[in-house]
């Protein structure tokens, strides 16, 4: 079985954000990045899907030169191979660019049954990647997966558990398919020394616009129809009021406020 | 018409709430704004009781695909069926709620078309001709404006809750436009074997109350009390991520970066500190109470109505308190 696992770098969320402002994108460099955390899942459940069927992983990762980070992080967890996907042309994509780029890099790799993908990373925050990935693939388009239920690579099935509104839902599916996880699905393990070590010395493959046969029409800031035009810290929610007095009084005042509000059935 | 705005009437199985109506309401707004009207559009079994209601919440017209094939939602069926109609019809604007099932249909007709779109939309405004969509990144510390200058049509879902609900008028009446298309099953690439209801029936993201439980809950059995005023309040139980991983509560309780976005009237948060991640789940809401003993926790700084003390005497006096005042 081919798994192809999509891997995005994203800031630490507790770093300082920078902005290239009149463009409406992030200045990447210079920010301490990290593997977006819903990935983490997805590569995990590409490691326990190879120990339980066989196969290969394939790990990519769209973004400029430090991306390659996320990648060695990979190998450092066995990932068999990598691919970077890098062109200055892809810097400013919109969500439809980078499926699209991700989309060709699959098709280029080639008999590749599942993808895994996070469900939402934590900077752009669309969560709609990897749905989009599946429609331009024309593959199965499993989202909010919680449980992979088996996966028969011979018989082209996948059973999946979706974590949707009120429960459930179990999905069976032709492969190949397209899964984003979330949270909780599996335990991520950590790297081991040796493979951190191994993974350091490794140079990581590119793929760039070329290479991908990737319309320079339809991809980068330039390409894309969706665009950041405005970035504002959000205004603060009106100062609120601490409620004193003795523990009797305070609740009789808050059942009232709350009451007030004409929400509690 | 060309700039219409079309909303997406989500349903499941054929059946509707009122929520699958909300975006009637901005929807209207909106096509104010473009000197045009609103509409709805389905993907169902059959859509002229969906569209009956659809006119009701004051949609003008609805166009409809209807099939045997989409009888349960199935993403790859539901966003052919969608793309047909919103290709064929090429409206302004088309708006999805923020839910599963909004999501997957609104990201793979986008694809389909060949957009990217505005994912959980807080804010809706036509500007110029164009629309200009609100959205929280990096865990609601910024929020971002976004245009989608090419795309027809400009594509949003938006956040549950975060417009008003229409006003319902059964005397309205509007045109079904009925357009065919058919997806062969074999065609198709999935199948839903079954659904398993969870044993909580936890929908945070449609609840109007939400009762949250932190690390200063202290232990599995402090969500007992979470959920007695959860309860008597018709509303959900909610949970930090610190009170998951503790195993005190599953996963789908989640509020924050990494788990569910809510934007309920009433969110009280009990023994959580108001980590920034926590906050990114939940700062939309309405009013925020939050109960914390102590006085610097950053909730404070969120909340609406602050009470410091310990949520174990704090809880029940409230419990008490609107035991006597709702008669329950
Ligand atoms: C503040 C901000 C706001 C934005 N708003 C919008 C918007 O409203 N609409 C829009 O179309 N674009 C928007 N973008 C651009 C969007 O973030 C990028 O297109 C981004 O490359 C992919 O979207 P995402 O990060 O939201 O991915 P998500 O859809 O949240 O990611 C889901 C999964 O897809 C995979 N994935 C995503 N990106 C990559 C990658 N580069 N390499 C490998 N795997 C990947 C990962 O597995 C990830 O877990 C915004 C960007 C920023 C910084
Ligand atoms: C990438 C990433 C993603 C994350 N995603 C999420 C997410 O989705 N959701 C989320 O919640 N967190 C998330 N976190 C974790 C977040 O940073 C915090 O660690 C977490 O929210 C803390 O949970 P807490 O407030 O319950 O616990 P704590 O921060 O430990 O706070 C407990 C609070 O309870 C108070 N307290 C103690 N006893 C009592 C009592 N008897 N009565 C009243 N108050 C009491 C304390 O004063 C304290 O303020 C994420 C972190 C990272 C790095």
């Amino acid at each position: 079985m081919k798994i192809a696992v999509c891997l995005k770098q994203v800031p630490d969320t507790e770093a300082e954000i920078k902005w290239d402002i009149p463009s409406g994108t992030l200045k990447r460099d210079g920010m301490d990045s990290i593997t977006n955390p819903f990935d983490e899942f997805a590569l995990e459940e590409a490691l326990l899907t190879r120990e339980n069927y066989d196969g290969e992983i394939v790990a990519i990762s769209m973004g400029p030169d430090k991306a390659a980070d996320v990648l060695r992080n990979a190998l450092a967890l066995t990932a068999n191979s990598v691919q970077q996907l890098s062109d200055p042309s892809f810097a400013g994509s919109d969500t439809y660019a980078t499926a699209y780029v991700l989309a060709q890099a699959i098709k280029k790799i080639g008999d590749v049954d599942v993808v895994f993908a996070g469900k939402q990373s934590t900077d752009g925050n669309t969560g709609v990647v990897a749905a989009e990935l599946a429609a331009l693939l024309g593959w199965s388009q499993l989202t909010y997966v919680a449980k992979v239920r088996s996966i028969d690579a011979g018989g082209k099935k996948i059973v999946v558990e979706r974590a949707i509104e009120g429960g459930n839902e179990v999905v069976e599916a032709k492969l190949p398919a397209v899964v984003s996880v979330i949270k909780g699905i599996n335990e991520p393990r950590l790297p081991n020394l040796m493979g951190i070590r191994k993974a350091a010395k490794v140079e990581i493959p590119k793929w760039n616009a070329g290479d991908l046969g990737v319309d320079a029409g339809k991809v980068g800031a330039a390409g894309s129809c969706t665009k950041v035009v405005e970035i504002a810290v959000p205004p603060p929610r009106g100062a609120g009021e601490i409620l004193k007095g003795e523990i009797e009084d305070i609740a009789n005042m808050l059942t009232d406020k709350l009451i007030d509000l004409k929400v509690i059935k | 018409m060309a700039n219409d705005v079309w909303v997406y009437i989500e349903h499941k199985d054929g059946a509707v709430t009122p929520m699958s109506f909300e975006l009637l309401g901005i929807g209207k707004t909106l096509a104010d704004g473009f000197g045009s009207s609103v509409c709805g559009f389905v993907v169902g079994e059959k859509a002229d009781d969906i569209a009956k209601e659809a006119f009701a919440y004051g949609a003008s017209k609805v166009y409809a695909v209807e099939g045997a094939e989409y009888k349960g939602f199935r993403a790859d069926a539901y966003s052919k069926a969608a793309t047909s109609l919103l290709d064929k019809h090429k409206p302004a604007v088309a708006l999805f709620r923020a839910t599963s099932q909004g999501t997957d249909v609104a990201a793979a007709s986008a694809a389909l078309l060949g957009f990217g779109l505005c994912t959980d939309t807080l804010g809706l405004a036509v500007d110029g001709g164009k629309m200009k969509m609100t959205r929280a990144a990096f865990g609601g510390n910024y929020t971002v404006s976004v245009v989608n200058e090419k795309a027809v049509p400009q594509i949003a879902t938006v956040r549950p809750k975060a417009f008003a609900m229409p006003a319902k008028d059964e005397s309205k009446s509007g045109e079904v436009v009925k357009e065919a298309f058919s997806v062969a099953e074999a065609d198709l690439n999935t199948k839903v074997l079954e659904f398993i209801q969870s044993a909580t029936a936890v929908n945070l993201v449609e609840a109007d109350i939400i009762v949250t439980g932190g690390r200063g809950v202290g232990n599995e059995e402090g969500f007992t009390l979470i959920k007695e005023l959860a309860d008597m309040l018709g509303g959900a139980v909610g949970a930090s991520r610190a009170a998951v991983d503790s195993g005190w509560i599953p996963y789908e309780h989640q509020v924050g970066q990494t788990g569910k976005t809510v934007k309920p009237k009433i969110y009280i948060a009990c023994g959580v500190s108001g980590a920034i991640q926590h906050l990114a789940g939940m700062r939309t809401s309405d009013c925020i109470v939050a109960i914390n003993k102590d006085p610097d926790a950053p909730i404070f700084k969120a909340a609406t109505f602050g009470i410091v003390g310990d949520y174990k005497q704090v809880v029940p006096k409230i419990i008490e308190k609107f035991k006597g005042k709702l008669g329950r």
